[in-house]
């Protein structure tokens, strides 16, 4: 049962219920990063990482919330919880993956404004997930982003060689194919684990 | 209550990140050299990129690595290279402050061969039949320069050519690659004599397409007492560092092709004192001779 849950779970947020192509969460990050396949993989594991340390995290906090009575304050302690998460990664980054560090370069800092990231732990918390369904859901969900975020780029670096109008350059092709792409990934919806 | 209790949260919560990322910033620290930041300051930072680094941070890198010279940053002029030696500890070979020239004083007086009306480009109306100009050489007017600028330093003249305002150029060299026609040239500062002239065709074919067209006649090298000016593929040009403003070429041009173009009277005067000194001359040769 739990487990036919984890991975009904999985699969929601990876395919059904793609953070980027389903939900719209997270497009900065997806836009900005996304010119080359490499850094758009670091940039997908550092969000993923992100997100499944938040969604543990963020589960503790919201226990105590949800002790006091201060249930309203959840967006504000995530918010808080996500700064600090993301700022401890980059000194991490800095310190031991210097040349993803530059590579992500402004992007880094902006995860803590990524709204896939606070999405994930406002999701948990109105989905009633316990820890594990959290932690699970938030991996999976960066998971999504990364697969979203490598898809992307190795459409961009063709689309970088070929020929279309002048006035769709950068990113207005960019946009034209992302929005492509969520198309393709609306015929995932429907796709179920049927709990057993 | 409750207020209070959510302040109390959140502040500790925030206490305690605050203490996890203050243990975290000494176990994870990265050493960067003090003196990045303070040549970054002492460029420019218009990010131009005419130093040909990824802007003003890669520049500020391969100076500090010694793989760009301490004068890399045009825009910053001598004043950012002295700063930059000065926190490198070198010597500054501090050149002199260089500008942007257009050789060319054509403009509305250059024959069309035919109406241009096609996009407002230099680089598009040079490929229409090799340019609408007579001269295959000179300005072409439709700002190419201008809009690469971003200092808003060159502009075009009343007489339809490209402009240099000295005083805002920065010698980053974006005029210089933007221009089709390559005729803006890297001068220095002080410099106050330029032949504005580019053709390197004969005299004759000159003579039909530009009345101010330099001929190669040579009077300005008969006449340069410094032999600062020589006549190479049919143009004159002017050595900078020998040159000492003086503007004696200016006035035996007989083209007015170089600046300052000096008034008829001026022309008259040293007309006059070229004779009066060829007659002195001669009459001393007929002295000695005798």
């Amino acid at each position: 049962m739990q487990v036919t849950r984890l991975l009904a779970i999985s699969l929601g947020a990876i395919l059904t219920n793609n953070f980027i192509f389903a939900q719209f969460l997270g497009i900065c990050p997806f836009l900005g990063v996304s010119k080359k396949s490499d850094t758009a993989i670091g940039m997908g594991l550092a969000v993923t990482f992100v997100m499944g340390i938040a969604s543990a995290i963020t589960y503790a906090v919201n226990l105590i919330l949800v002790k006091l009575g201060l249930e309203f304050m959840q967006t504000v302690a995530f918010i808080l919880v996500i700064a600090a998460l993301v700022q401890f990664i980059e000194m991490f980054l800095k310190k031991s993956m210097p040349a993803l560090y530059t590579a992500l370069g402004i992007y880094l800092p902006l995860i803590t404004t990524n709204c896939a990231v606070l999405g994930v732990a406002l999701l948990n918390v109105q989905n009633e997930y316990n820890f594990i369904a959290s932690v699970v859901y938030g991996v999976t969900g960066g998971l999504g982003f990364l697969l979203a975020i490598y898809l992307f780029a190795t459409v961009r670096e063709r689309t970088e060689f070929s020929d279309y109008p002048k006035s769709f350059e950068g990113f207005p092709i960019a946009l034209i194919t992302s929005g492509l792409l969520a198309l393709a990934f609306m015929g995932f919806s429907g796709l179920e684990v049927w709990p057993m | 209550m409750t207020i209070v209790f959510a302040v109390l949260i959140l502040g500790v919560i925030a206490i305690i990140f605050g203490l996890i990322l203050a243990f975290a910033a000494k176990v994870f620290e990265v050493e960067v050299d003090p003196r990045l930041p303070q040549i970054q300051s002492a460029l420019a930072v218009a990010n131009c990129g005419g130093c040909g680094y990824p802007g003003c941070a890669g520049c500020a890198e391969a100076i500090l690595a010694g793989k760009a010279p301490v004068t890399a940053c045009a825009p910053a002029g001598a004043d950012g290279a002295a700063k930059i030696a000065a926190i490198l500890g070198v010597d500054a070979a501090a050149g002199e402050k260089m500008v942007s020239h257009v050789i060319c004083n054509g403009g509305d007086d250059c024959v069309k061969r035919f109406d241009y009306v096609g996009t407002p480009s230099c680089l598009a109306a040079t490929k229409v039949a090799a340019g609408p100009t007579g001269c295959q050489y000179g300005c072409l007017g439709f700002g190419e320069c201008v809009k690469a600028c971003v200092f808003d330093a060159i502009h075009i003249n009343a007489k339809g050519v490209a402009e240099v305002d000295k005083e805002k150029c920065t010698n980053c060299g974006a005029c210089r690659e933007a221009c089709p026609r390559h005729i803006i040239v890297e001068a220095p500062y002080k410099q106050k004599v330029f032949v504005n002239c580019n053709n390197r065709d004969k005299g004759p074919q000159v003579t039909k397409v530009c009345a101010y067209s330099c001929i190669a006649c040579g009077m300005c090298e008969r006449t340069c007492k410094k032999g600062a000016i020589h006549v190479v593929n049919n143009v004159a040009v002017i050595d900078y560092a020998k040159c000492v403003n003086c503007g004696l070429c200016a006035k035996a041009c007989p083209k007015n092709a170089i600046e300052p173009i000096p008034t008829p009277e001026e022309k008259e005067r040293f007309k006059a004192a070229q004779k009066a000194a060829a007659e002195r001359a001669a009459a001393a040769a007929a002295g000695t001779t005798v």
